[in-house]
Parts: structure tokens; C-alpha cells; sequence
């Protein structure tokens, strides 16, 4: 297997073969979920460190259980990181965990690129959890993994991504991977929250999600921040769910096999109503089991994969 | 002492010189230029060399007063002669703001006291850079200041900045402008287009320095006072100088030797010290400079050094401050990648950095012409050097450019005929 990475920063830099790879050993690692005794011994003895900058309750959850799981030590670190109460920079917080004897460390921070910085500045293998507006790499592979493990393959699905592509880092993580496996890739949203360049990703743009609705195979909505309404971007949120919502209306425009994805947290009401969460073709909490798999198979694949009781 | 600077290639656009000759210096001067002069001065072989007018930098922050962790006069102007430069505009400093003629006194003597190069102070064109009250520009401009400049800071009150224009005039000091439109540009932090979208980076629109470029270019128009648009940086902005060039508008513009060079393609997130202001554009605003520069739209390059401490930089890239430090390579950046690529001659590179920039600010040198102050810089074209800012003569290091290979370096700087570097060494 070919998996040399020592760290996860951007969906940007990995293959196909890769990012399979990667989904293929999540696999094996959710065949584990179904165990009596979860516990593999992989990562006995290492230590993660989740760095997290910003609140998050899910995805922090999501990779402690996986490194639980792996037998890994956790440390889990909150960093309040008010520019105003600015404590230790991020590169003597980087010495400072690899004096500490950090063999891991999963990083969430407002700043686009800190991630890389990190790995530049300590031995520890680094995993983005997410760095502002640029990556989420772990929620492009669990997106991935929903969507293979539902549909058998990406390439050729039609993916529609909703909601605010400017500020979201799982659309960019997204938009990479799935243009790597080869699917078409649609994203909607008002032209206030849709960043340029697109086009040059292979990404089609529009407003219409009633027109593109009825032609996906997978719709991705994305979770609306409410302050958006605040900076001139969006005029309300009740004109965004009129415009973007997946609303009971929309719901029948949609195949009756295609994927209804959230990254969560949802506002319900806003961008999707509980009837959509709780349709049948929604994989929302599939996905939240699948990000521990994908998460488990990053750490196995991050540290060298070299126990093979995962893989086996 | 007097010199006879032998046998090297003059480039002096100011006299539309560029052949091998021979110049002679005494007390201070320029005394003549001419093939096989002979006489009993101290000979310098200046073979394979090119001997051209020392440059002028229109826009170089000096770090004092404010900043002397980052770079002081002494520090600054040693940069300045090793990058070539016998001329030096001291840019003002975001704390304190030079609005008062003690400030430009201060600039004035501690660069008599510490000074290597010459240096002309710039000085505010608000009271605090705030955009709202005038400076006492007429005790300024007795006090030295060349030229106003409100930092890098747009004044976006439109009518503050006409009634500025219209008080210069008086004094007929030229106002530098910073153009950048503060609620287009937002929190952005490089140029916004493909890359700040991949990177996830916010940008800054090529628009928010354009609605700026042309507001200032009609006050201009409606004052009558000279503009400098300091940084141009996009294809836009050329266009609407070229055009109220054209009309008459009596302005002026620089570019900086980074923009020239770089585009918003190399930026990488994980380094600010790819993070300028205004931020790198794209290729084609990078063409569109390059033929600015050739019709003369944009008279001169000017470096913006910008020293910032190792610790400023190395944070996240949307925390760190903006700019980069350029004296010592912009000359050595521009002739590996424009003159020795053919892009641009050596005669208009020299002109841009030399005679334009003194005529732009009316100051002396940036010519060889017999009679001129002996500002000189003999540069050896074909040098070719890794560029390591840990051996460089600025306090700071802030540069996308460690580790580049350069070719054309300054060997020897000459202020007033008396050597302040030669082989690399700053002397005294």
C-alpha cells in the first residue's frame, strides 16, 4: 500500500489512489464497530493531542474515540483564541507539545494554513480538523466514505453542495476529493457566499436549487452561520431557507435514491428541516459513525500503519 | 579624496549613456566622463562591471522612530548601500506618526549621526495618520520632508484628501497615496481570486485599490497637485494612470520589485512572509506592470522594505502584518528576472530605479552628468549568489526570498565620493 504521508493537511495534495486508500481501511475499521471489544492495540503507547483553537464538540469527540479505540493516549487541549487575549503563538505551542512527547496532534484553528505551519514547526505527525476557510479534510473523506459505502462509487455521481461554499472549509475538502474520484460537482448558494475560481476546479456554479435538485445524486447541505445576516452577505436567514432550504417541498424533487448529507451541526428550519434529517435517504448519522472509522484509518495510515490488525 | 573609475560599462539613462567609459570623481562630484582618462586619482578596475547612477528608494521604512527592534537608520541604510542604494525616502512608521516637524528633525539627525546613505524623510499628510486634520505641512517641508505620505493608509475621506491636495500645493510637496478601499479590502490577506479561494485565505479585490486609484487620480485632476500613487499592483490601476497621463493629470507612480516578480500563485499560507500589502496579483496584472513600466505609465520601482521581526511572521498567515524587506535584493531580483530574461533592458531597469524616482521628489543625483553629486553604484551583472537574509545588513528577514539563486549584485556604492560598500562590506 502506498500511503506515505506523514501528515494530513489538505485534500488538495492526495490522489485517487490515496484518498481509496484511505477509505478502503476505514472499511476494515468499521467492520470493527460491529466487535464485542472495539479496543485495537495499533496505537498503544502514542500519545494524540487534540489541539483545538476553536469550540467543537463532534469533531473532537469523533477523533478521541477513533485514537480510543487505536489505544492511543488523549489529550485533549482547548485554546481560547480570541486575537484579543492572545496568548503563546502556535510555534512555541508546537515545542511545547513535542517536548511534552506528542506523537500526534489533530489541529482545529480559525486560521487558514495553520495546520501547515504546525507540521513545519514540530517531529509529531499533524492532522487538520479543520483550519478556517481552507481544509477539513477528515469530513471530505467521511463524506466520501458515506457516499461509496451507499453508492459503490463517486465517479460519475452528480454532487450538489448547498449553502455558504465562501466560508466552508468541507466544501473545498469536498470539491478536491470529489473531483479527484471523478464525480460532478455542483454548488449552490447566494453569489455573496460563493467564492471565485470555481470554475477552475471543474465546479459548476448556480443559484437554482430547484432546477439542480431533481438531477442529484447527492445533495450536501451545508450549516448557515446566523452572523452571516450581519455582514451584508445574506439580507435573512428566512430568505435564505426560501432561496436554499431543503425544505418538505424540495424534498420531492429529489431521486428517490439520492443522499442527503449534513456536516452538523444542522439549524433545523434554516437550511434543512427535520423531515429531511429524518427522511430516508438522509446518511447524517451515518456519517457521524463513519467519521470515527475515517478517523481511526488516518491515525493507523498518519503513524506509519505499520501493526497490521487493522488492515487484517 | 578623488577616484577614476575605470573601464566599466556607464548605464546613465538621465544622459542616454550606455558604453564603456571612464569616470572621474573629486570632491564629492561627478567631474567627467570619457574613454582612457588618465590622471593621479586612486584607479577602481571596473571592468565587466556596470557603473550606473546609485539608486533612489522612494518608499523604505526605516524603523525609526518606533520601530528599532525591527531596523534602525544605522541598520537600514547599511541595507540600503549593500542593495545599491545611495538614496533612501524614509517612509513613517505606524507608531509614532511623523505629523510633526520634531519627527522629521529627528529622522534628519539621526541620519546625519547614523546614516550610511542619504535620507530624505517623508512625512504625514494627516495628524496621526487619522485622515482628518491636516499636518503643518509648510514646518514640515522646512524641516526636510520631501514629500507626504500617510503610511500605508488610504484617507478615505474624500474631502479630507482634496483639501490636503489643495495645501500642498502651496508648498509644492507631492502627496503619496496609499490606495486601497478599507471596506472592499475587509479582513483579506492576499489577492482574492483562485488561489485565496483554494488557500481559504479572505481576499482582497483588485477593486479595492482600482475605486481608490481612480477617486485620487480625479482629486488630482481637480487640484492640480502632484499625485504619487505609491505600489501599483494591477492591470486596472495602469490603465487609469496611463489614461490620466494621457489627459494630463500631473501624476506619478512606483511599483514595487515583488510585484513585478511574484504573483498570488506562489503565496504560500503556511508563511506570511508571502504577505504583502498591496498583496501579490495575478500574471496578468504582473504583464500589465511590465508594459507600465515600459511606456513610462510607471515611472519608477520603489522597495517598500518593510522589516518585520522573525515572531511577527512566523504566526498564522491572517495574523502576521504585511510586508516584506527589499533593499538588498530588488536590484538583484529585477536583473535575474526581467533584464536577464529579456523582459525589460538594462537602461529602463536602471532609469526606473535611478533618474526617475530623483525627478519624481525633485531630489538631487540619480544621474552621473559632470557636476552631479557622486552617488555611484557598480554592480557586477554576472555574480550569481544564494540569497541568505541571516547574512544580510537589515535587523529583519521578513522575505519570500531566502534561498534564491540571483544573479547581478551591487559590488560598490559610492555616496558623495566616498565609498559606503564595496564587496559586499559596508565601510565607513
Amino acid at each position: 500500500m502506498g500511503f506515505t504521508r506523514k501528515h494530513l493537511i489538505r485534500m488538495r495534495d492526495l490522489s485517487a489512489a490515496e484518498i481509496q486508500e484511505i477509505l478502503d481501511t476505514a472499511a476494515a475499521c468499521k467492520d470493527i464497530f460491529g466487535r464485542e471489544v472495539k479496543k485495537m492495540p495499533t496505537l498503544r503507547g502514542q500519545v494524540m493531542v487534540n489541539l483545538f483553537y476553536e469550540p467543537s464538540t463532534r469533531t473532537r469527540t469523533s477523533f478521541e474515540l477513533a485514537a480510543k479505540w487505536l489505544s492511543a493516549d488523549v489529550v485533549n487541549i482547548a485554546v481560547a483564541s480570541s486575537s484579543v487575549v492572545k496568548g503563546e503563538s502556535l510555534t512555541d505551542t508546537a515545542k511545547t507539545l513535542a517536548a511534552l512527547g506528542a506523537d500526534i496532534v489533530v489541529i482545529r484553528h480559525p486560521s487558514a494554513g495553520a495546520p501547515a505551519l504546525l507540521a513545519r514547526s514540530i517531529e509529531a505527525a499533524v492532522i487538520n480538523a479543520g483550519d478556517g476557510m481552507h481544509e477539513h479534510p477528515t469530513q471530505a473523506l467521511l463524506d466520501l466514505f458515506t457516499i461509496q459505502e451507499a453508492k459503490g462509487s463517486v465517479a460519475g455521481l452528480h454532487v450538489v453542495i448547498v449553502g455558504d461554499i465562501l466560508h466552508s472549509r468541507v466544501a473545498r475538502s469536498n470539491i478536491w476529493g470529489l473531483r479527484a474520484f471523478g464525480a460532478r460537482v455542483t454548488v449552490v448558494g447566494p453569489p455573496t457566499l460563493i467564492p471565485p475560481g470555481l470554475e477552475e476546479l471543474g465546479v459548476h456554479v448556480t443559484y437554482d436549487i430547484d432546477k439542480v435538485l431533481p438531477e442529484a445524486d447527492v445533495v450536501n447541505i451545508l450549516r448557515i452561520q446566523r452572523e452571516r445576516q450581519h455582514t451584508a452577505l445574506i439580507p435573512s436567514l428566512r430568505e435564505y431557507t426560501r432561496c436554499f432550504g431543503l425544505t418538505r417541498e424540495r424534498l420531492e424533487l429529489l431521486k428517490p435514491d439520492a443522499l442527503i448529507l449534513h456536516p452538523g451541526p444542522a439549524n433545523l428550519g434554516v437550511e434543512i428541516v427535520q423531515d429531511a434529517v429524518a427522511d430516508p435517504r438522509a446518511r447524517i448519522h451515518e456519517q457521524v459513525t463513519n467519521g470515527v472509522a475515517v478517523r481511526m484509518a488516518v491515525l493507523y495510515l498518519v503513524t506509519g500503519g505499520r501493526d497490521d490488525a487493522v488492515a487484517a | 579624496m578623488r577616484w577614476l573609475l575605470k573601464g566599466g560599462r556607464v548605464v546613465d539613462p538621465s544622459q542616454g549613456t550606455d558604453m564603456v567609459l571612464d569616470v572621474r570623481v573629486a570632491d564629492g562630484r561627478i567631474v567627467e566622463l570619457g574613454q582612457e582618462l588618465t590622471g593621479d586619482e586612486n584607479v577602481i578596475d571596473c571592468r565587466d562591471k556596470l557603473v550606473v547612477p546609485g539608486l533612489i528608494d522612494l518608499r523604505t521604512d526605516l524603523g525609526e522612530p518606533g520601530r528599532e527592534t525591527a531596523e534602525t537608520i544605522a541598520s537600514g541604510t547599511r541595507a540600503a548601500a549593500a542593495g545599491g542604494f545611495t538614496a533612501v525616502c524614509a517612509r513613517p512608521g505606524r507608531e509614532p506618526a511623523v505629523d510633526d516637524a520634531g519627527w522629521v528633525s529627528f529622522v534628519r539627525q539621526r541620519a546625519t549621526a547614523d546614516g550610511v546613505v542619504k535620507v530624505y524623510p517623508l512625512a504625514a499628510v494627516t495628524k496621526a495618520y487619522a485622515g482628518n486634520e491636516l499636518v503643518e505641512m509648510g514646518e514640515l517641508k522646512a524641516a526636510g520632508a520631501v514629500a507626504l505620505y500617510d503610511g500605508d493608509r488610504t484617507i478615505a475621506r474624500a474631502g479630507v484628501l482634496r483639501r490636503a491636495l489643495e495645501y500642498a500645493r502651496m508648498f509644492a510637496l507631492p502627496v503619496m497615496v496609499h490606495c486601497e478601499d478599507e471596506d472592499l479590502a475587509g479582513r483579506g490577506v492576499m489577492h482574492e481570486g483562485f488561489h485565496s479561494t483554494v488557500n481559504g485565505l479572505a481576499g482582497i479585490p483588485a477593486t479595492a485599490e482600482e475605486v481608490i486609484v481612480a477617486r485620487d487620480l480625479m482629486l488630482a485632476e481637480l487640484t492640480g497637485t502632484h499625485v504619487h500613487i505609491a505600489h501599483v499592483s494591477t492591470a486596472a490601476s495602469v490603465a487609469l494612470i496611463r489614461a490620466a497621463k494621457a489627459r494630463g493629470v500631473r501624476v506619478t507612480a512606483d511599483v514595487t520589485p515583488h510585484h513585478l516578480v511574484l504573483t498570488d500563485a506562489d503565496v504560500q499560507p503556511d508563511d506570511a512572509n508571502w504577505k504583502l500589502r498591496p498583496p501579490l496579483r495575478t500574471a496578468s496584472d504582473v504583464e500589465a506592470l511590465l508594459e507600465g513600466l515600459r511606456d513610462g505609465t510607471i515611472d519608477c520601482i520603489a522597495t517598500d522594505h518593510t522589516p518585520c521581526l522573525e515572531e511577527e511572521k512566523q504566526v498564522e498567515f491572517d495574523q502576521a502584518p504585511f510586508g516584506v524587506i527589499g533593499l538588498e535584493t530588488a536590484l538583484p531580483l529585477l536583473l535575474t528576472r526581467l533584464v536577464h530574461t529579456g523582459a525589460l533592458s538594462l537602461n529602463e531597469l536602471i532609469g526606473r530605479m535611478s533618474w526617475h524616482p530623483a525627478r519624481v521628489l525633485g531630489l538631487p543625483g540619480g544621474t552621473l552628468a559632470p557636476g552631479a553629486p557622486a552617488d555611484v553604484t557598480v554592480i557586477d551583472p554576472d555574480l550569481e549568489r544564494v540569497y541568505d537574509p541571516r547574512k544580510g545588513f537589515s535587523h529583519s528577514r521578513n522575505t519570500p526570498l531566502a534561498g534564491w539563486t540571483l544573479r547581478g549584485w551591487p559590488v560598490a556604492t559610492m555616496v558623495d565620493g566616498r565609498w559606503v560598500m564595496r564587496n559586499g562590506r559596508v565601510i565607513l
